[in-house]
């Protein structure tokens, strides 16, 4: 749900190249793993929360991601108090928190091409195994783009089909939106060929 | 200029252009027919989007077979579905696409995309993201986007089809305000009346090839 969803300020958050905050989300991931204590988590979890408010995100526009953890971290802590005790519960889940925090947090105040472009940069020395950065990344971009349009769709063929009495059918709600999927695929490669896009050609 | 020399193009069996030999230089050419007549097929050559079987395509001498990457700097291309031609999540970064392909230094970049976007009165658009503006903001993002690379030539396929009469309006503003040579496919006649050339395509052939007074006439006639 946060993915694309980039929300403009001025910050230092913002300010800080796609790069460098994937590589500190990487090793902030990698720490949480290797110290998995109460305190550490503790802290994380309010650094975080600093974080946001460094990036003057307000609280109103992050709560719908705060509710949608929520509804993930509740049940699994209920589930973990039961199997294995609470405190061990309370650190799973406080660990899970935090990523899914900051992460968030990456996506919520770094542009999807910027993402990208590092993205690209880092799979460079995968050209050698025949894989192409460049298209990889357009690939990704594209899929950041067309998951909002793709969603709107859904909705619109399920009020076709509604009228119809097939809304709950999903063959007829699925070969539409393939059908139309397939027909946009056809004119985006067109869109970008014309915009000079060139896969072969390093940027 | 574009010139077509004895173009030709089939889809398996079906010929969709036959013979077709046209030199472009009108600073503004309408295209105009039925149905399947071939209008989409000729827009698409005109770029090098599509290769024809037979004959060649030249701009500015360059062949369409041979120079595609060096033909699509100079001849931009506007889609009928804004959805379908928006590459990127935001307003900013779909404007900026083009302009990376082009390998423009970012600073030019984004004097580039300042500019455009105030052009068209979006600047309180750039960070917003690309899927929420309306069906005309997007037309207007789609060419604004096409635009910012400064081809000298701009083909629209049906750029109209999927706006409300205000917005076609403002669509039919920014073209007519164009510097450069427009290429436009259009069933919107009132478009097209102030055109300097229409060609009318009647199963692959250009049927007719006079002013908007006469050709329009004609294809209106041939249509009913
Ligand atoms: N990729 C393709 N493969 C096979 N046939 C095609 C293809 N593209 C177009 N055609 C056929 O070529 C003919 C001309 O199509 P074209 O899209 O150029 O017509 P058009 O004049 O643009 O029509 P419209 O007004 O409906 O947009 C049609 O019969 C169409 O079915
Ligand atoms: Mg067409």
């Amino acid at each position: 749900m946060s993915l694309g969803l980039y929300l403009h300020r001025v910050s230092p958050v913002h300010a800080v190249p796609a790069g460098a905050k994937m590589l500190a989300l990487l090793a902030a991931g990698t720490g949480l793993l290797l110290f998995p204590s109460l305190p550490v988590l503790s802290g994380a979890l309010v650094a975080t929360l600093g974080l946001y408010a460094l990036a003057r995100l307000r609280p109103r526009e992050v709560a719908p991601v705060f509710r949608l953890s929520a509804f993930v971290l509740v049940p699994l802590f209920a589930l973990h108090a039961l199997v294995s005790g609470w405190e061990p519960a309370l650190v799973a889940v406080l660990r899970l928190a935090v990523l899914m925090l900051l992460a968030t947090l990456v996506s919520l105040t770094t542009r999807a091409s910027d993402m990208l472009d590092a993205l690209e940069r880092a799979l460079r020395p995968l050209a050698r195994f025949g894989l192409n950065p460049a298209r990889l990344g357009l690939l990704l971009s594209l899929t950041l783009r067309f998951i909002p349009l793709l969603a709107t769709w859904l909705r619109e063929i399920q009020e076709a089909q509604r009228v119809r009495g097939l809304d709950r059918n999903p063959v007829a709600v699925l070969v539409p939106l393939l059908v139309k999927t397939l027909r946009t695929a056809d004119t985006l490669a067109d869109a970008i060929d014309a915009r000079c896009f060139d896969p072969e050609e390093p940027s | 200029m574009i010139r077509l020399h004895a173009v030709s193009h089939h889809f398996g069996e079906r010929p969709v252009l036959e013979g077709l030999d046209l030199t472009l230089s009108e600073r503004r050419i309408a295209v105009v027919g039925g149905n399947g007549s071939g209008k989409s097929t000729f827009a698409r050559l005109l770029n090098g989007l599509l290769v024809p079987e037979r004959g060649q395509v030249l701009v500015e001498g360059l062949d369409t077979r041979k120079d595609a990457r060096a033909i699509r700097r100079k001849v931009g291309f506007v889609f009928q579905n804004p959805d379908h031609q928006i590459v990127l999540p935001t307003v900013e970064e779909d404007l900026a696409f083009g302009l990376k392909n082009l390998k423009l230094p970012p600073a030019d970049i984004s004097t580039r995309v300042t500019a455009v976007l105030r052009r068209y009165g979006l600047e309180d658009f750039r960070h917003h993201p690309a899927h929420l503006l309306s069906g005309g903001q997007k037309q207007l993002l789609a060419l604004s986007s096409v635009l910012v690379m400064e081809p000298r030539y701009i083909v629209f396929d049906e750029p109209t089809t999927l706006l409300d009469l205000r917005n076609k309006r403002r669509l039919a503003q920014a073209i007519h305000e164009l510097p450069q040579t427009a290429i436009v496919v259009s069933h919107d006649l009132e478009l097209l009346r102030d055109f300097d050339r229409v060609l009318v395509f009647d199963a692959g052939r250009v049927v007719v090839d006079d002013v908007p007074s006469v050709a329009l006439d004609a294809y209106v006639r041939m249509m009913a």
